[in-house]
C-alpha cells in the first residue's frame, strides 16, 4: 500500500515526551479531518504504546530512543509505528493478556495492549529480546460527512 | 494536577490536565498521603477537569480501590468525559467504583449549584 504522506520522529524515552508523541500523531492525522472521538482513540492508543517503551522497554531509565512513524495510507487509513531498541518482549501473548503487567509495583493496570486493540482497527507487535519492539497500528478515519452518508 | 478537599467523612481529589504515566505518580502520592491521614469512608476522584486519560488512570483507580478495600471505604468517580468513560468501560474499572456524572463542579467553577445533581 503506497504512502501518501509520512512523518518520522525520534525522541528520548523520557516520560514528558508521552504527551508530545500523542499530540504529534494527532496533529498529523488532523489532515484527514477526523471526528473528536477518532482523534481521542488514536491519542489514547499512541499514549499506551509510547508509555510501554518508557516503562518496559527501557525500564524507566529515561535513556534510549523511541521512533514514531506516522503514515497516511489510501482510503483514509492512518498507520502508526512505535519502535524502541529496548529489552524486547520474550512472550508477546503473555504481554498482551489483559491485566497482565510485568511492572505491578508501578501501578500499571496491564491494559496497554487492550486499549491499543480496542481503539484501533489493526495491531501488530514484533519483538526480539535484547533488540527491541515495534508496535504498528492502523486506523481508518471516517470523515464526518462520509459517516452521515454511510460511506 | 490534583487539588484535595478534606471533609470529616470524605476526601475529594479534583484532578485536572492530562492523566498519563508521566503525571500519575505524583497524583497517586498526594492522594495516598491524604487517605492515610484520615482513612475517609468515601474517596472521590473527580475527573471533571481531566482532558486526557490512558490506562495510567486505570492503574490509579485500581490502586486506590485496593487501598480502600483494606479499610472498607467506598471509591467514587465523578464527572468522567466521554473519552474517559470509554477507557473505563474497556478496562472494566467501571465495576470498581461508583461512577457519577454532573456532580458539583470543582471549587473554582462552582457557580450554579441548581444544575448540580447526582446521576
Amino acid at each position: 500500500m503506497h504512502t501518501i504522506n509520512e512523518l518520522k520522529c525520534t525522541f528520548p524515552a523520557r516520560s514528558e515526551n508521552e504527551s508530545f508523541a500523542r499530540t504529534m500523531v494527532c496533529a498529523f492525522a488532523a489532515q484527514l479531518d477526523p471526528t473528536v472521538e477518532e482523534l481521542a482513540d488514536l491519542r489514547t492508543a499512541v499514549s499506551e504504546a509510547v508509555t510501554n517503551c518508557i516503562v518496559h522497554a527501557y525500564r524507566n531509565t529515561g535513556t534510549g530512543s523511541i521512533t514514531v512513524t506516522v503514515r497516511l495510507l489510501p482510503d483514509s487509513v492512518i498507520y502508526v509505528r512505535i519502535a524502541d531498541k529496548g529489552c524486547g518482549i520474550a512472550d508477546i501473548a503473555q504481554a498482551m493478556t489483559p491485566l497482565y503487567s510485568s511492572a505491578p509495583a508501578e501501578e500499571r493496570a496491564g491494559l496497554g495492549f487492550t486499549v491499543m486493540q480496542s481503539f484501533t482497527d489493526r495491531l501488530a507487535v514484533t519483538s526480539k529480546p535484547g533488540r527491541g519492539t515495534a508496535v504498528t497500528m492502523r486506523k481508518k478515519l471516517l470523515h464526518g460527512s462520509e459517516q452521515e452518508t454511510g460511506g | 494536577m490534583v487539588e484535595l478537599k478534606q471533609e470529616p467523612r470524605r476526601l475529594t481529589a479534583y484532578l485536572s490536565g492530562e492523566l498519563d504515566h508521566h503525571h500519575a505518580k505524583e497524583i497517586r502520592e498526594q492522594i495516598d498521603f491524604a487517605v492515610r491521614e484520615q482513612f475517609p469512608p468515601v474517596v472521590v476522584l473527580d475527573f471533571g477537569h481531566v482532558t486526557f486519560m490512558d490506562s495510567s488512570g486505570i492503574g490509579l483507580i485500581m490502586g486506590r480501590a485496593r487501598l480502600m478495600e483494606e479499610y472498607g471505604g467506598t471509591l467514587e468517580i465523578h464527572n468522567p468525559s466521554q473519552q474517559i468513560r470509554k477507557v473505563l468501560r474497556i478496562s472494566g474499572a467501571d465495576r470498581l467504583a461508583v461512577i457519577r456524572s454532573r456532580v458539583a463542579a470543582p471549587p473554582q467553577e462552582r457557580k450554579e449549584p441548581e444544575h448540580a445533581y447526582n446521576q
